[in-house]
């Protein structure tokens, strides 16, 4: 039997600390669409998705209203696209995104994935093609998010992918220079990624998947932040236990949703990916998270550490309450959509060097950070490159997601609104060149998985 | 399927009256209520049943929504699985 205290609790997490259902996520296969015309292709994706996700939104909204939790995306991955328009003959991929961004619109959800290749090994022309089509697609669409996997625990890194990651990531930059460079914001580079991360701007429908999947993404930092408020002074195992108890709650909704949402759409269940993903609005932050914990500024020492517990207690609680859990589960730290995350920047206390430390113990990677116009491609491939060995040497998944805004110096400010947020230009302290790194190429191989020193 | 209808808001005479007439129009059935004020504040949880309702939940929210703006009150309509799945393994 519900109690009062039960009933009053859930509605203050929705109102008060903004719990909500970050996304739906139907994962859609494009394998079933080759065709060699690339015209044709474009018209049976268009027709596949448009129909496979017609009541989607719709479904999303009955579900929000129904039960009273904001679901605040509904969302579509699709089969990368490479691999789905592999067998096309033309040299361009650009009106395949086109032919996503027109269904996304037509059926009404926020953003499609899946304008990506998995290159960890090695490229097929039809990888080839997809990268090199990457900036333009993203400057002429607005929906499309595209993902590149460069590197795995398995099989290394393809260091020719990292050099060439570096320059697509300028050439998009300078494509969409007129929105501040937002065309990078939908574009993330991976190591290890899973095929079942229903989060963008990474989400691809993977190639092991089913047909059609029901994926959905947990958030709320800020029912974390206002359990831990009561535990002034408490050591970390009682630390920890309100966490693990606070997930648990947070993902039992998730897969509510998740579970309605599969019966309503007659689409199988994925996963819940157990993430805690900020918003840039006050009270939906990770960094206070942090900062809750005793950690004066985010950034500071102890910072990686706190994280760690963060995301640790947030998978274990979630675990239980959830039948299948995948995606990036763990806890986001972006910095453009995390109020704390860019305070602490403001503040100078959190740099792209701690970033990245903080990345090996959390999901997902360097995420949402806007550097300086003039940063060299190679740069940004090194910055690729030691963000992938974290991920395979640890084997887990990271990721890179750094928008170089054209014309924009340290001290200035970036905005993209809604979620994606605004940001200062994040400093890189190190300005010595890694070309002759970079311009190497090949394969770094596979890590030893014994003698983990 | 049993619904959890909460009101909050400033005091007045016949709020019950008026969210149970309309639950009583739609044909569902008050299986509890608790209700007190608080510093001049009324505060009321509400459980019924609504299968035996013709009405679709999200109609009947709405209605609920637009007379409680009416008066002042805001009130919520929710299934109840929402708090069944949080606060029970």
């Amino acid at each position: 039997m519900i109690t009062i205290d039960d009933i009053l609790e859930t509605n203050r997490m929705i109102t008060e600390n903004k719990l909500d259902v970050r996304t739906i996520t139907m994962g859609i296969s494009l394998r079933d669409c080759a065709h060699p015309n690339i015209s044709q292709f474009c018209r049976n994706i268009y027709d596949k998705i448009t129909t496979s996700a017609e009541f989607l939104v719709k479904t999303g909204e009955d579900i929000e209203a129904e039960y009273g939790i904001p679901i605040i995306h509904k969302r579509i991955s699709v089969t990368p696209i490479a691999i789905a328009a592999d067998a096309c003959k033309t040299d361009t991929y650009v009106p395949v995104a086109e032919a996503l961004d027109k269904a996304a619109k037509e059926v009404g959800v926020n953003f499609i994935g899946g304008f990506s290749a998995l290159v960890e090994k090695g490229f097929t022309n039809g990888d080839c093609i997809l990268i090199d089509s990457i900036p333009q697609a993203l400057a002429t669409t607005e929906l499309v998010c595209s993902s590149v996997n460069l590197g795995s625990t398995k099989t290394g890194i393809n260091m020719d992918c990292v050099r060439e990651m570096g320059e697509v990531i300028k050439r998009t930059a300078e494509l969409t220079r007129d929105r501040q460079a937002i065309g990078c914001a939908k574009l993330v580079v991976f190591c290890n990624a899973p095929g079942d991360n229903p989060f963008m701007a990474g989400a691809f429908h993977g190639v092991s998947e089913a047909d059609k999947v029901v994926s959905v993404g947990v958030s709320g930092p800020g029912v974390v932040k206002h359990a831990l408020e009561e535990l002034k002074g408490a050591d970390f195992t009682a630390i920890a236990e309100t966490i693990k108890k606070t997930a648990f709650k947070i993902t039992r909704v998730g897969q509510l949703v998740a579970r309605e949402a599969s019966k309503r759409l007659g689409v199988p269940f994925g996963i819940i990916d157990l993430s805690l993903a900020p918003t840039p609005a006050v009270g939906d932050s990770v960094a206070r998270i942090i900062e809750e914990l005793g950690i004066e500024s985010c950034g500071a020492p102890g910072t990686t550490a706190a994280l760690a517990l963060l995301n640790d207690a947030v998978k274990k609680g979630g675990l239980m309450a959830s039948s299948h859990v995948g995606g990036l589960s763990g806890a986001f730290i972006p910095v453009s959509e995390d109020e704390g995350m860019i305070h602490a920047v403001q503040q100078g206390s959190l740099s792209i060097e701690k970033l990245e430390a903080m990345t090996c113990v959390c999901s997902v990677g360097l995420d949402m950070i806007a550097i300086e116009g003039d940063t060299s491609a190679a740069t940004i491939s090194g910055i690729i490159a030691d963000e992938a060995a974290i991920g395979m040497v640890n084997n887990k998944t990271t990721a890179v997601r750094v928008i170089p805004v054209p014309g924009k110096k340290v001290g200035e400010m970036v905005e993209y609104g809604g979620l994606l947020g605004y940001c200062p230009i994040v400093p890189l302290r190190n300005q010595y060149s890694s070309e002759a790194f970079i311009a190497r190429g090949g394969r770094i191989p596979a890590p030893i998985r014994s003698l983990t020193n | 399927m049993k619904l959890v209808v909460t009101v909050v808001g400033k005091d007045r005479v016949g709020i019950i009256a008026m969210v149970s007439q309309i639950l009583a129009e739609n044909n569902v059935n008050i299986l509890s209520i608790n209700q007190n004020i608080m510093d001049g504040f009324f505060n009321m949880i509400l459980l019924a049943e609504i299968s035996e309702s013709k009405i679709k939940l999200t109609e009947l929210q709405k209605i609920l929504k637009e007379r409680g703006e009416e008066i002042n009150v805001q009130i919520k309509a929710q299934h109840e699985d929402i708090f069944n799945v949080m606060h029970q393994v």
